[in-house]
């Protein structure tokens, strides 16, 4: 297991080099440039030239990379070339946020996808299973900006029962230790802080757990159906077993397994930024820095963000893998 | 035991009604929050499109940044609350020497800065020659492009020279600034919020020209992201990155009226939308940048939408190609092709049809709240007829123009680029042009191209930034070093033009210059250089129960006089 780990791990290093060339590359093929975002319209063409000779803009793209490389080996990525933080700052602020959300969308997406898929393959071909096929069609189906709007008119806007966008009400004055600002109000006792971190959760993690619900319920009852016309479940059954054993020892430990991939795969996606959710929420993630950094060319935001991010990405995938050994004896012996 | 599977989804359903009820709860511990602060006269929110970048004014370049040091600082002169007009803030008076050259202010007595120490000349002083004594990044065009702009050079860059030449204290309450050459933009443009007068002790103490540098950015000291200090309404108390808030709180010790709210929070809400439905939800008292689509849906329930007086121009720009390396179509030099062009754009349909309420169709290039603006200028009316007959007559009948335009972009005077092309291109050749269309991404191809001269006419506008009209004429069609306009405008060559803007630019006295503003706008609405076509509003929106916030046509909204009733 060890050595699987390890070698996983030293995957990492030609994955990570590759990408930053590309990123690198491809930044800078995009149309504008940060002079021409951060000087505006009316930066005469002397203006630009200054400011990429300040900032080495100037100099061939290899030379650019080299150096970027020799500072991102220091976990130095940079600053941003919009708040002149550094952009691993940057990072450690916005990504506890994304993480918040993450964890509600998939606890949202998990909580009701596993029982809805198995419910739908136990009641096959009844309206259960029927309409649990078109809700997560439509589910996939629906765009996140128009659901995003849909929920907040009902719930914020009309209802009025849960706030539409941010991460806390500005209006309370909360304590802040580790980023995470349900964990905060919960270390700190501020109660009304933590449950209103928890309600700013509710509208974006429903809107962004919408897919994995769809596809989770989905695979889930595929997953089932093929289970449950395995011999070893019919074996099982002839044995004597009772239902339930039968259900859970057999049926949903092996349906489990392909879901249990889908969950590390969406786990890992989410956590990559919900670029859009994040930002028609106004949410203080990774995803909506990504956004902006998008439409001001911040180059080092978007290099250092979605390296980091691929790694992370990476390393959910591994324990993805790993919870698959615990699942599945036969996969243990890699 | 047979049930189990559905006793997992009832759990599960259970365990995700029992988190909608308590978020339901504390949503309307929320909202009784909310209005117990309302009802203190407590705090304001604000809804913006971005977050600032750096809070120190000398170094910032954007609206959000602006709008917010603002609220802080004060400068020697500021503007009337919903105009351009230029009106005393901590210089109570200023008079000009008869050469123009030497301006006294006369300051403001018993002001201090909200870190305790005294606002005087020896602070303004300080703080002019801290600009004009920059270096290093801090001289980049990426930090101080503001000075750069309006001041030229600084101290060790003898080869761009300067505006100022001094500064000087004659008294606590005395400072004398000296310019280099006369010009009809100061005082006015000290009037913008970088010009903006800071605690010399806290600029000192938190090192504040103390620019670094990292790879591809700049980075700003503490001074600029924590410790701004002014003489303004309010101070900074809290700047939270990771959300974009930035929460102010009333100055105690401030020199004028105490603002009406103890807290303003601004709360960067980039999509629009989302902004729109925010202050429908009651989350936010107001933002900015309401979408024109939305103005009847935001009065109608009950919302004020507060339209800014408009304060910029759209202009149809023509390079009749005297630019080196560039090939332009000749028939532009004549001047009946010119009339022609303008008589044929329907500027009222592209008023009513294509821009918010509150646009107005331009007749000149500086819009009506500027000094200067006059409706003695030749006027082109929508006349296709006459525009054919000018044409037939120039012999350009059918003649071909390049016409560029951006895609993926929008802009305060250019909300629809696309539609704004469809209409005029249309309007042209109806008139007796063939259009040849190139549509190029705003930035840098398109803004390239069109300043290097690359297009026969073109669509590119300018948003003002102090009452002046040179900030508009000047820039536009003012006489460059070679002895020719700008590229964009095809390096015309009209000494009519340059000495009209010439000699406004350099009369010290605002009355006579005022005159000679006018003079110069008849002088370029003769020689056409470009056609100008629209000038357009924006908004604010207030929940009802917002009062005292008036709209500005610079967006230099003052904050302290609003007041939110429970």
């Amino acid at each position: 297991m060890l050595r699987f780990i390890v070698r996983r791990l030293l995957q990492l290093i030609p994955i990570l080099l590759g990408l930053s060339f590309l990123l690198f590359s491809w930044l800078r093929l995009l149309p504008g440039g940060p002079a021409q975002a951060a000087l505006g319209e009316r930066a005469t063409p002397e203006d630009i030239e200054r400011y990429n000779q300040v900032f080495g803009l100037d100099q061939p793209v290899y030379v650019q990379y080299l150096k970027f490389l020799g500072r991102a080996l220091q976990l130095d990525f940079g600053n941003s070339s919009r708040t002149g933080r550094p952009v691993t700052t940057e990072f450690l602020e916005r990504f506890p946020g994304t993480i918040e959300l993450t964890v509600f969308a998939m606890v949202f997406a998990i909580g009701l996808g596993i029982p809805l898929g198995y419910l739908a393959a136990r009641r096959h071909g009844s309206w259960i299973d029927s309409s649990s096929v078109i809700a997560s069609l439509l589910g996939v189906a629906v765009p996140v900006f128009f659901l995003a709007y849909m929920l907040r008119v009902v719930f914020a806007v009309n209802l009025g029962w849960l706030p539409g966008s941010g991460r806390q009400s500005v209006r309370i004055d909360a304590t802040h230790i580790t980023g995470f600002y349900v964990l905060d109000g919960v270390l700190t006792r501020e109660w009304d802080a933590a449950l209103d971190a928890l309600t700013h959760l509710v509208l974006p993690g429903i809107a962004l757990g919408t897919i994995p619900l769809a596809i989770i319920v989905r695979i889930t009852r595929a997953a089932v159906l093929d289970v449950v016309n395995e011999d070893y479940v019919r074996t099982a059954n002839a044995k004597g077993l009772s239902t339930s054993t039968v259900r859970s020892r057999h049926i949903v430990r092996n349906a489990l397994l392909p879901v249990s991939t889908t969950i590390g795969l969406q786990t890992g996606l989410l956590l990559s930024g919900a670029v859009l959710t994040e930002t028609v929420f106004a949410f203080g993630g990774v995803g909506s820095a990504l956004k902006d950094a998008i439409d001001l060319r911040d180059y080092a935001i978007l290099q250092g963000f979605i390296l980091i991010l691929a790694v992370v990405y990476v390393l959910v995938n591994l324990l993805v893998d790993v919870s698959y050994g615990l699942l599945d004896p036969r996969v243990r012996v890699r | 035991m047979r049930r189990r599977p559905t006793r997992v989804l009832a759990a599960s359903a259970a365990a995700l009604t029992a988190l909608t009820m308590a978020a339901c709860a504390s949503s309307d511990r929320d909202d009784s929050g909310s209005t117990s602060s309302a009802e203190s006269g407590g705090t304001f929110v604000f809804g913006t499109a971005g977050e600032p970048t750096v809070l120190d004014p000398a170094f910032a370049q954007d609206g959000e940044s602006f709008r917010v040091t603002r609220q802080i600082f004060d400068g020697l002169l500021t503007t009337e609350p919903g105009s351009a007009e230029l009106a005393p803030a901590l210089a109570e008076d200023y008079t000009a020497s008869d050469d123009g050259l030497t301006y006294t202010f006369d300051l403001r007595k018993g002001v201090t800065f909200s870190d305790g120490t005294d606002f005087d000349a020896d602070a303004v002083c300080a703080n002019f020659d801290r600009w004009f004594n920059f270096t290093g990044l801090a001289a980049s065009p990426a930090a101080s492009v503001y000075w750069q702009d309006n001041f030229g050079g600084f101290a060790d860059t003898p080869d761009t020279p300067s505006l100022y030449s001094g500064c000087e204290a004659t008294d606590a309450s005395t400072a004398v600034i000296t310019l280099t050459q006369v010009t009809s933009k100061f005082p006015a443009v000290l009037s913008l919020p970088s010009f903006s007068i800071q605690s010399p002790t806290a600029l000192e103490k938190y090192d504040a020209n103390n620019l670094g540098g990292n790879g591809d950015a700049l980075s700003y000291p503490s001074y600029g992201l924590e410790h701004p200090t002014g003489t303004g309404p309010f101070v900074l108390d809290s700047w939270d990155r990771g959300n974009g808030v930035v929460t102010l709180s009333r100055n105690p010790d401030y020199w004028g009226d105490a603002a009406g709210v103890d807290e303003i929070v601004f709360r960067s809400i980039p999509d629009g939308n989302t902004r729109r439905q925010e202050l429908q939800a009651g989350s936010i008292d107001g933002y900015d940048l309401v979408s024109p689509a939305d103005y009847d849906t935001l009065t109608g329930d009950g919302f004020q939408v507060l339209p800014r007086d408009p304060f910029n121009i759209l202009y149809l720009g023509i390079n009749a190609g005297n630019v080196e390396g560039t090939t332009a179509n000749p028939a532009l030099q004549d001047i009946r092709v010119r009339q022609a062009l303008a008589h044929a754009i329907d500027r009222e349909t592209i008023v009513n049809s294509l821009l918010p309420e509150g646009a107005e169709e331009a007749i000149e290039f500086v819009p009506p709240a500027v000094d200067g603006w006059t409706d003695d200028v030749t006027t082109y009316d929508y006349d296709p007829a006459l525009a054919r007959q000018l044409l037939t007559e120039a012999g350009a009948l059918n003649t071909t123009l390049r016409f560029y335009y951006p895609t993926d972009v929008s802009r305060p005077y250019l909300p629809d680029p696309g539609a704004m092309y469809e209409v005029i291109s249309q309007n042209l050749t109806d008139a007796g042009f063939t259009i040849e269309p190139t549509a190029l991404t705003w930035s840098p191809d398109y803004l390239n191209a069109v300043q290097a001269g690359q297009a026969d006419i073109h669509l590119l506008g300018w948003t003002g930034d102090y009452n002046d009209a040179y900030n508009f004429i000047g820039t536009f069609f003012a006489e460059k070093e070679n002895g020719q306009a700008k590229a964009e405008f095809g390096a015309f060559s009209s000494p009519d033009v340059f000495s009209a803007l010439a000699t406004a630019d350099s009369e010290p006295d605002p009355a006579t210059r005022t005159e000679d503003y006018q003079e110069a706008n008849r002088v370029i609405m003769d020689y056409l250089p470009a056609v100008p076509i629209s000038h357009s509003p924006n908004a604010l929106v207030v929940a009802e129960n917002v009062s005292g916030l008036v709209p500005s046509p610079l967006s230099a909204e003052d904050f302290s006089t609003v007041t939110v009733s429970g």
